[in-house]
């Protein structure tokens, strides 16, 4: 436990230092400036309006928002979930830098448990700025509170540690590019089936659907996104069918626990590949 | 304790298709001061890192400091500096040694104290406050050593400690291997700087292939002389009796040539001439070098051209 702890701070640290966080910081704060600024344009207009106003449509429109709002920073979550511990295994054993620590009175393991630990906090902080932001500025400027916020965060957080699991166990053995490679690929082919799963299902397509499930037991980071998107629109806003924001065939609770599964199971995958490797 | 710092029996390490390691059989004792020599691709990096853990053996096994192979607990009490030390370059130097002596299981009360005495040990302390990647590779490997020496090991594995120095540096390095010596440390010295090892080391190996192809005792008192004597006559039943004090007696006309395990041997040498009545024109001896050993061991084929 001292090791896992050690090397997560020392994680942490390497993180700022290299100024990792500093630049999602900004570039995070940008898109809320964004976001929000076009909330309080948007909705202070509408509402300054004459006349009466559509209460449902702006409903609508406010859930609308707020799930592509949050879709963008899963995605954006997610990406950063691939990105911080991309070079961190290949990286180190590409330079040398691990065969100080790893001869050190430290289970291998904890080198892979406490670099994931240090990056699922930093995914964890970024998805409550942006996040939390998103769902703020929904409050503030369009007077809109989404059903469930807490549940559907921690699932877009799942997601990313599903990513993330599958990131540093591909720095195992992988280069850093071609790891980069391989969880981008693998992202975009739950993406996809999620997308083909949806679409399909709403014409009744059975086999759609079992492909999409499959998919997702194999790469189930896309699904804890749709079920997110799912708890977050109040059960009224039923035009929001199809695509990113489906909730025509939604993940199971199975579904989340298999997740949580897999990031365990890939993480002692990792750890028990990483005892074995000749560094 | 275990009288042995290092013992190995038959440890091999393959890569795919490449053998890396052949068949180490090796023993290092507590306490001295160990060279292990062999030419570029010998296998060298590769026994250490089998030996520190870093990589599993593909069959055979051994033990350091009396736990066997790739234990995890008995690395607390083993300091190492890797060929071309690196770490994290947006750390300081003090940063560093802070987190390899919690690695390492040191309590956080008194690193400080063990960590300031270790950089101006290594002559880093007006630097330590500088990230490392406004390190020279002098000052890295500078960095590095006070890292091996961080937990006051027990054994020591230095790899190519003197890459990357500077004249100062060697310096530094060889008085190091002299105090942990003095302390009782056990020093596992990979070089191939001949000289570098001849003034350090008690003991050496030369391997090829991963596999010991001799062993030797350095120092004055010990190792094979090449004794050389021209004298007046020299005949069968001469070349007989010298054989007595030495090996590989051959005679050129009155020209002898031998090997004499030490020194003490050339007294008795001249006597027994002398009471024969041998005229002695001329008696030389030489001690072979690190180099010429290193050159008969490995064979004409190491010689580049």
């Amino acid at each position: 436990m001292r090791g896992t702890l050690l090397i997560a701070r020392l994680t942490w640290l390497e993180t700022r230092r290299r100024r990792i966080a500093l630049a999602a910081l900004v570039c995070g704060l940008l898109f809320l400036a964004v976001f929000a600024s076009a909330m309080y344009f948007g909705f202070r207009h509408v509402a300054a309006q004459e006349g009466p106003v559509d209460a449902v449509g702006m409903r609508v429109a406010a859930t609308v928002l707020t799930v592509a709002g949050l879709y963008v920073v899963n995605f954006l979550v997610t990406a950063v979930a691939i990105l911080l511990p991309i070079d961190s295994l290949s990286g180190e054993i590409g330079s040398g830098v691990i065969q100080t620590l790893a001869s050190k009175p430290v289970d291998r393991a904890a080198i892979v448990v406490g670099k994931w630990l240090a990056y699922l906090a930093m995914t964890a902080a970024y998805l409550a700025l942006m996040g939390g932001g998103v769902v703020l500025s929904m409050r503030w400027f369009a007077d809109y509170q989404a059903p469930a916020v807490l549940g559907p965060m921690a699932l877009m957080l799942l997601g990313a540690a599903v990513m993330l699991s599958i990131t540093i166990a591909g720095g195992v053995r992988l280069s850093t590019i071609t790891n980069g490679i391989v969880a981008f690929g693998f992202y975009g082919v739950a993406f996809i089936a999620g997308w083909m799963e949806q679409i399909l299902s709403l014409f009744g397509n059975s086999t759609a659907r079992h492909v999409g499930t499959i998919v997702s037991l194999l790469s189930p980071a896309d699904a804890m996104w749709r079920r997110a998107a799912y708890e977050l629109q109040p059960v009224t806003a039923v035009i929001l069918q199809a695509g990113p924001f489906g909730v025509v065939s939604v993940p199971s609770a199975a579904m989340i626990a298999w997740a949580a599964a897999f990031v365990v199971g890939v993480l002692a995958f990792a750890a028990w590949q990483f005892r074995g490797r000749p560094l | 304790m275990p009288e042995n710092a290092i013992h190995t029996a038959a440890l091999r390490r393959e890569f795919g298709r490449n053998v890396a390691v052949a068949g180490l059989n090796l023993v290092v004792l507590r306490g001295e001061v160990f060279g292990f020599l062999g030419p570029n691709g010998a296998g060298k990096t590769t026994s250490l890192k089998l030996l520190l853990g870093l990589v599993a053996p593909t069959s055979g096994g051994g033990t350091v400091l009396g736990a066997p192979l790739g234990n995890t607990e008995v690395r607390a009490r083993i300091g190492f500096l890797p060929e071309h030390f690196r770490f994290h370059d947006c750390l300081n130097a003090r940063e560093l040694l802070y987190f390899h002596g919690r690695l390492l299981g040191l309590p956080a009360r008194g690193l400080a104290t063990r960590i300031e005495a270790l950089l101006l040990r290594v002559g880093l302390d007006g630097a330590a406050h500088r990230p490392l990647r406004t390190y020279s590779k002098g000052m890295t490997q500078r960095a590095g050593l006070a890292q091996a020496l961080l937990g006051s090991p027990e054994l020591v594995f230095l790899d190519e400690p003197t890459s990357g120095l500077d004249p100062l540096g060697r310096l530094l390095v060889r008085d190091v291997i002299d105090e942990l010596r003095a302390g009782g440390a056990t020093v596992f010295l990979n070089s191939h700087l001949l000289g570098e090892v001849e003034a350090t080391c008690d003991r050496v190996a030369f391997v090829k292939s991963g596999l010991v192809l001799h062993e030797m005792e350095l120092g004055s008192a010990a190792g094979t002389l090449d004794v050389e004597l021209r004298l007046g006559a020299a005949d069968g039943a001469l070349l007989e009796g010298l054989a007595a004090f030495g090996t590989g007696v051959t005679r050129d006309d009155t020209l002898v040539r031998m090997h004499a395990n030490a020194e003490s041997v050339l007294p008795e040498l001249a006597r027994w001439l002398v009471g024969r009545g041998v005229a002695i024109y001329e008696l030389r001896c030489r001690r072979k070098t690190l180099e010429e050993w290193f050159v008969e061991v490995m064979g004409d084929d190491q010689r580049p051209g």
